[in-house]
Formats: C-alpha cells, sequence, structure tokens
C-alpha cells in the first residue's frame, strides 16, 4: 500500500533529514514510528503527505509516485489521509462542527452529508455537546479529538497522526490512543510517530525505530527500544 | 457541485469577516484611507479642470470692426471664421449693444458717460469675440486673420483692430501654467495613488499572513486551491465594498462643510455639487478600485501559501 523506496532529503548545506530508506507499510496496519528527535520521522510522514519532495528515491501509496504528483492532483490525493499532530492544526476561527465539516465540503459532500456524518464523528470523538466550542475554548485533549474527527469523516486510507499525544496528559493520551486503535480495527491503515514508550509499548503492534535518519529497527510487534 | 462550492466560499469568507473582525477593521481602516485619498484625487482634479477651464474661458481674441462696416459683411466674415476647425465658437457684439455694454461697464465713471454724450453718436464699433477649441490654437486665428483681410465695398479692410497681439503674451503664459498644473497635478496624484494602493496590498497580505497556518491546514486537508482562495477573495470584495462605503459616507459631510469655501475660492465650483451630481462615478470608481485592490492582494498573498 505504501512503499519508500530508497528515499534520502537532504536540506540545505548537506544536512540529511533521511538517508536511503526503503520500507512498506500494508493495509489496516498499526505501525508505530519512533526515535529521538531529529531522527527524521516528522520528514518521512511529510513526505508521504506530499509536503515535502524526497531529495533521492521515491514514496509510493498504492500505485502512484506521491513525489511526481503534480501541485494540482495534491488536494485530490491528500483527500485519502487523515493527519493528526501535535499541535491539533485546527482551523482557530470556525468551530470544532465547522473543523470537521471543512474536511468534508473540501472533498465535495453534500450538505445534507455533512448534516448527518459530523454529528456523528462528534459524538464519536466524544465532542458531541462541543460542536460549537471554537478551537481556543477547548482543552488539548477535546482539541485532538476534533482533529481526530476531521481525520477520519472522510474515511480515509490511512491516518497519519505525528506525535498526537505530544502536548496531552496520560488520561487524554490513553482516550486518544483507544480512538485510533478502533479506527484501526474499522480498517484504516494508522502511522503513528511519537516519543512515547508507554503508548508504543501498550499498542503493541509493528514498531519501526528510526536513528539519525535511517531505519535501525523494524519489529512486528515490538516495543520501544532506544 | 460548483454553486454549492461557491455558496460555502461566500459563507465561508462572510463568516471569516466578521470573525476575525479586528484584523477586518483594521484592513478596512487602511483600505478606506486608500479610497479616501483617491476620492480626494479625484476631486482635485475635477476642482483643477474647472478652474483650468474658467481661467481658459476668459481668453479670446477680439476683432473690432470700423465703425461703418456694413453689418452683412461683418456677419460673412463672422460664418467664415466660425468655419474654422480650430475655433470653437464666435460672439457677435453690434454697434448699439457695445454701447450699452460701455455705459454698464462705466456707469460709476461720470466722466466717460458725459464725454460719449457730448459726441452725439455712438463711437464704439462692432466687435466678433473668438473662442479657439485649444488656448494653443489662438496663434493660427491670428494668422488667419493677417492673411485675410477683410475688404469692404470701398477696398478698404472693415477690420479696425485684433486684439491677438495685446493678448500673446498672456495666453502664452497661460497654456505654459496651466499646463504646468495640469502635469504637476497628474503627477501627484499618481504618486498619491500609487502608495495608497501599496500601502493597502500590504495590509492585505499581512492579514493573509496571519492565517498561513489556516491556509496549510486547508491544503492538508485535501481543499483544492480554487477552494483554500476562494474565502480569503470574498473576504477582499467585503474589504472593498465596507471601504467604499465608509469612504462616501465620509465625503457627504466633509464635502458639504468644504463646498461654501471652494465656491468662494475657486470661481464657483461647489464641491457638495460636484460631489451629488457625480456620486455615480465616484461611486463606481471607489467600488471599483477597492474590489479590485482586495481581489487582486488577497489572490497574490494566497498564492504565496499555495505555492509553498
Amino acid at each position: 500500500m505504501i512503499y519508500f523506496d530508497k528515499v534520502t532529503k537532504k536540506y540545505g548545506k548537506g544536512s540529511t533529514a533521511v538517508e536511503d530508506i526503503t520500507l512498506s507499510i500494508g493495509p489496516k496496519e498499526f505501525v508505530s514510528i519512533v526515535g529521538q528527535s531529529g531522527a527524521g520521522k516528522t520528514t518521512l510522514l511529510r513526505m508521504l503527505l506530499g509536503e515535502e519532495v524526497p531529495t533521492e528515491g521515491s514514496v509510493f501509496f498504492e500505485s502512484t509516485c506521491v513525489n511526481e504528483l503534480p501541485q494540482g492532483e495534491l488536494h485530490s490525493y491528500r483527500k485519502r489521509m487523515g493527519t493528526v499532530s501535535q499541535d491539533f492544526r485546527l482551523i482557530d476561527n470556525k468551530t470544532a462542527y465547522e473543523n470537521i465539516a471543512f474536511a468534508m465540503e473540501a472533498a465535495g459532500r453534500t450538505d445534507a452529508e455533512i448534516a448527518s456524518d459530523v454529528p456523528y464523528i462528534l459524538d464519536l470523538v466524544g465532542l458531541g455537546d462541543k460542536g460549537d466550542h471554537f478551537p481556543n475554548e477547548l482543552s488539548g485533549g477535546e482539541r485532538q479529538r476534533a482533529a481526530i474527527g476531521r481525520a477520519i469523516i472522510n474515511q480515509p486510507d490511512v491516518i497519519i497522526a505525528d506525535e498526537p499525544t505530544g502536548n496531552l496528559d496520560p488520561i487524554n493520551t490513553n482516550e486518544i490512543m483507544q480512538i485510533l486503535e478502533k479506527i484501526n480495527e474499522l480498517g484504516t491503515t494508522v502511522i503513528l510517530t511519537t516519543h512515547n514508550k508507554g503508548v508504543v509499548d501498550a499498542v503493541g503492534r509493528r514498531v519501526i525505530t528510526m536513528e539519525k535518519g535511517r531505519v535501525v529497527r523494524d519489529d512486528k510487534q515490538g516495543r520501544y527500544i532506544l | 457541485m460548483f454553486f454549492t462550492s461557491l455558496k460555502r466560499i461566500f459563507k465561508s469568507g462572510i463568516t471569516s469577516f466578521f470573525r476575525n473582525s479586528f484584523i477586518s477593521f483594521a484592513t478596512v481602516l487602511i483600505m478606506t484611507v486608500t479610497l479616501l485619498i483617491i476620492g480626494s484625487v479625484m476631486f482635485m482634479s475635477a476642482m483643477l479642470t474647472s478652474v483650468l477651464d474658467q481661467v481658459r474661458d476668459k481668453v479670446d481674441v477680439n476683432v473690432y470692426f470700423v465703425v461703418d462696416a456694413p453689418e452683412i459683411e461683418i456677419l460673412e466674415f463672422k460664418d467664415q471664421v466660425e468655419d474654422l476647425p480650430e475655433v470653437s465658437y464666435v460672439t457677435y457684439t453690434n454697434r448699439e449693444d457695445a454701447l450699452v455694454q460701455f455705459r454698464e461697464r462705466h456707469k460709476d465713471d461720470q466722466l466717460t458717460l458725459q464725454a460719449l454724450d457730448e459726441l452725439g453718436e455712438n463711437p464704439l464699433g462692432a466687435s466678433l469675440a473668438i473662442k479657439a477649441v485649444e488656448p494653443s490654437q489662438y496663434e493660427s486665428i491670428a494668422s488667419f486673420l493677417d492673411t485675410d483681410p477683410v475688404l469692404g465695398a470701398e477696398g478698404t479692410t472693415i477690420i479696425d483692430d485684433v486684439n491677438y497681439l495685446q493678448n500673446k503674451i498672456v495666453i502664452e503664459r497661460l497654456n505654459t501654467i496651466t499646463d504646468a498644473v495640469e502635469r504637476i497635478g497628474v503627477l501627484l496624484a499618481l504618486v498619491f495613488v500609487i502608495a495608497s494602493i501599496i500601502i493597502a496590498f500590504n495590509t492585505i497580505r499581512l492579514a493573509i499572513y496571519t492565517a498561513r497556518e489556516e491556509i496549510k491546514v486547508m491544503r492538508l486537508v485535501g481543499a483544492s486551491n480554487m477552494y483554500v482562495r476562494g474565502p480569503f477573495i470574498v473576504e477582499g470584495i467585503l474589504y472593498g465594498i465596507s471601504a467604499t462605503l465608509i469612504t462616501l459616507i465620509f465625503f457627504y459631510p466633509v464635502t458639504f462643510y468644504f463646498a461654501e469655501y471652494t465656491e468662494a475660492w475657486l470661481g464657483g465650483v461647489n464641491l457638495f455639487e460636484y460631489y451629488t451630481t457625480h456620486f455615480g462615478l465616484i461611486f463606481i470608481s471607489l467600488l471599483a478600485t477597492g474590489v479590485f485592490l482586495g481581489v487582486v492582494s488577497s489572490f497574490l498573498a494566497v498564492q504565496k501559501y499555495l505555492k509553498s
């Protein structure tokens, strides 16, 4: 489903973020990518989203070479991805309802679909009574739930979660992870990057360990080892 | 689908305009200043044109005829002059009217009137006041009058005098001054308009800079470029409309207040009257400028983040 083929990403003055990475991720997998800050985890995800272009190698999503997609087709490709990040990345001047609805509008869904699906998703992520709240009126955990709601509303093939629990307390971390596991059980591939050993160990699924831009371990039922 | 997207884009733009009230207020304020400058330039241009027209209107070439010149020959000559392409219009004053006007002009000068009465007959000849299309064309009209002397039945010229030479220096100086004033006016107007447009453009860019993260998020969730750009362009249109309305409302009392001064100082140019009679033109000009500025600035500012 996802294939990184000898991917290297270098920034100006020879700084290498990712070096010669080859790995594949299959459908319905739950993959945790771990490593210290600067190990290249986020760069890997940004290349998968088409936000960065590899210096060498190619990133494939099914038969699509992501780094060769023209700018005008990236938005269609991204509709197949749901993203969740550490800083939530909600639109500040839209309510939780509107943030989730925006992803549906961008995907060209009808008003009737939006009116029926958004309340359902808000309930699913535990924000049924906070749909009309703006991001600054929500706690960190609630914002992350809204972000997850937005990520899953269009039933994407893949959820990319970049440090989704980085700003959350243990209780919210646990709840967010439960939601992500539930989404995976329903058939969506989840790619998670995290520093949180407890999270990785609790999930007990595939773990890819990165160090200085390279993959140093790839364990099917791994643990956080650094 | 297109209309649904359009409806959502408009709704989103309008909502953002009101929710980001502080940024909208600041942007509209700057754009209002821009439109005030552009509107003021329009007013000044109109007043300048009017004043210059009045000054030009005071210039003419007068042809004075001998006292015994037959009226029919004068009128024939008038027709010839009117046929010249350089001539705008010709005013004929017959001997009797010339006398009436003379008496009126000197009604407080008893000595002159007394001398006139003692003469016992009308000493004034008829005259033609020739108005050129452009002040620079008086020279060619004068040369026509010089080279084509009008002869009466006795073979002598019926023209007594042409006052072009006396007026020549004044006319030339006036032409130089009016041209210079017009050029300086256009240059100043351009400087003000360009400077204010740049300020408004940068203000909108700054407003969109604050939304750069929002643009990134929109792209990340798969919104097309049109869908990302659309609401910002709608906001740009709203900035333009709001600024135009504020400017028009502001101009109403201001032109009313200054009307009497402009009328007194600028030879009858009533600013308020100009504003009300040209309201449609001013409204369309300001609205078009405001909306164009809003749309183009928003488009270019968002484009930067869509490329990155």
